[in-house]
């Protein structure tokens, strides 16, 4: 696998959310995904900036192009909060610690292709989606 | 130039090559008719003049950057085994008859080799090894590039028949049917989807009827793609009806335990088409006959 | 801070969501929304989001929260031109947003609106005589 291109966007407060959507929006434009798998990452990484800002007090978005031998988007959310004591739990659909759904981690693993969620207590947590196109 | 010299130049495959041209092609052809010749794919003037045309680009290679198939020099070789072996792959040829086209050019490039080393068992060796290695690389190359236009192929296909079994098509204003035939898999299901989900906003229709008439069987997962489109559809504001449901689709569906209830469903699409009408508020009348 | 403009138009209130929402925004529509209800006794409001290129859970909470809150203001919500791509990612997302109702497109939502505000009146009338 070939990382083309990697760069890194600020998710520290709400305002971020909109500009993480424009930049994954432009990349994965200028990748050539389908409409609809556009679509999905975009909302997916919508919904974890707000999770990394809300629960994980602000972090990091790392884009990254892939190519060879698929081509694709993969998106890193990383931040330093208090992590995620139960993992399993957080996937699930409709539980949610603060006043959302309850659906943006296992909503989004539904809309990626591949979905990899790291967390250590007191550490923070590591958020890595891919779309392949 | 030395006569030693002459004879080592005569003794790689670039000489032998050179001098002999006319005599390997007769043998090359001779060689393939023994074994694999297709007179059924390919015609014998045709695979003349191919075989003649390989053998010139062979020797241009090998004067430039003797048996390295890997260089630059061999670009010319490699872009007509390319060639052949798609052509070959789509003609109906199997792969080891295409490969078996480098491969009969064993016999009398060695018999040509040796006939030049006659008395010097060390140069014959190495000169049959190098060529060996060379054969073996370009064989190889032939079976790969075979199975990937082959492989090419069948994505296309796979393509096409993906485009072709989804037709949207409009019943009335503001009435769309999708018949789906065959087994609906995942990316399949995506295609009909997104294809339905477009033809609806296009045509600025209310009502989509999706008839399963033609579905062999419906899982949980199938079952799980239509219940997805139909509430997709209903966010964009039309209305799905299933229509076409055969009796043992109706208990799997019961048995599985899915919840088609807020779906509308009929057993026809002629009463899918009825109910469509109805919401639209269009009502037919049969006109008496003046006679 | 910038607004999204809310449109009277008779009885309804037309709401056309042109700005990449960031939430802020969404829970501001929210207020002026349901005080412009009170306020003008709309019957029906028209939520446009044809422009819009994604919704995610944030945004479809502020859709179901709109029709419930305007249900309780007596007045109708329909949601009109969902793009497909943004359906189908939706569903998967898991929101279906039970409650809301939908339209293909402003004329569409403008019938439904009148045909159910319509049938209320009826109602009412027959109930008086």
């Amino acid at each position: 696998m070939v990382v083309v291109s990697a760069e890194s966007v600020p998710v520290k407060s709400e305002p971020d959310v909109v500009a993480v959507r424009r930049r994954v929006r432009e990349v994965s434009a200028q990748l050539g995904l389908s409409l609809v798998d556009q679509t999905k990452i975009i909302t997916a990484a919508s919904e974890l900036a707000r999770n990394t800002i809300i629960y994980g007090g602000g972090g990091t978005m790392q884009v990254q192009t892939l190519n060879g031998p698929r081509v694709g988007l993969r998106l890193t959310f990383e931040d330093h909060g208090p992590g995620i004591p139960d993992v399993a739990l957080a996937l699930r659909d409709g539980f949610t610690t603060g006043s959302g759904l309850g659906l943006g981690l296992g909503g989004s693993k539904r809309l990626v292709n591949e979905f990899e969620i790291v967390s250590r207590l007191g550490e923070g947590t590591r958020i890595t989606i891919t779309r392949w196109k | 130039m030395s006569e030693i010299q002459l004879n080592q130049k005569n003794g790689t495959l670039a000489g032998v090559l050179g001098s002999h041209m006319d005599k390997i092609l007769a043998e090359w052809l001779r060689e393939m008719s023994n074994t694999v010749r297709r007179s059924d794919l390919i015609k014998e003037s045709d695979l003349r003049a191919e075989c003649s045309r390989f053998l010139q680009l062979m020797k241009q290679a090998t004067e430039l950057d003797g048996n390295n198939f890997q260089s630059p020099a061999f670009d010319g070789v490699r872009d007509m085994l390319a060639e052949i072996s798609r052509n070959r792959s789509q003609k109906g040829f199997k792969p080891s008859e295409t490969a078996t086209f480098v491969f009969s050019l064993k016999r009398p490039l060695f018999n040509e080799i040796q006939a030049q080393h006659k008395g010097d068992a060390e140069g014959m060796a190495a000169g049959i090894w190098s060529l060996t290695e060379l054969l073996d690389a370009m064989g190889l190359y032939t079976t790969e590039v075979f199975l990937k236009s082959r492989e090419d192929i069948v994505r296309r296909q796979q393509e096409e028949l993906l485009e072709l079994s989804t037709p949207v098509v409009k019943l009335w204003e503001g009435i769309l049917a999708l018949p789906i035939i065959g087994t609906l898999d995942s990316a399949r299901t995506q295609v009909v989807m997104e294809s339905l989900l477009q033809a609806i906003v296009q045509s600025n229709s209310r009502v989509a009827i999706i008839d399963i008439t033609g579905v062999p069987t419906v899982d949980t997962v199938v079952a799980q793609h239509l219940l997805k489109t139909i509430t997709a559809a209903r966010l964009m504001g039309a209305d799905c009806i299933i229509s076409g449901v055969r009796p043992q689709i109706a208990q799997t569906i019961v048995h599985l335990g899915i919840n088609l209830l807020d779906i509308t469903t009929k057993s026809t699409l002629a009463a899918a088409f009825s109910v469509a009408l109805q919401r639209l508020g269009i009502t037919f009348v049969r006109e008496t006959v003046k006679s | 801070m910038e607004k999204i403009p809310i449109l009277k138009m008779g009885d309804f209130l037309l709401v056309t969501i042109q700005v990449d929402m960031h939430d802020r925004l969404a829970m501001a529509l929210q207020d002026d929304l349901t005080k412009t209800i009170s306020q003008t006794d709309a019957r029906g409001v028209l939520i446009d989001i044809s422009s819009l290129e994604i919704v995610d859970s944030f945004i479809g909470r502020m859709l179901s929260n709109i029709a419930a809150m305007s249900r309780v203001l007596d007045a109708e919500t329909v949601v009109v031109g969902m793009q497909p791509a943004v359906a189908i990612t939706l569903v998967e997302l898991g929101l279906s947003l039970p409650g809301v109702r939908t339209a293909l497109n402003v004329d569409a939502g403008m019938e439904l609106l009148r045909a159910s505000v319509g049938a209320n009146k009826e109602l009412y009338g027959s109930r008086l005589r």
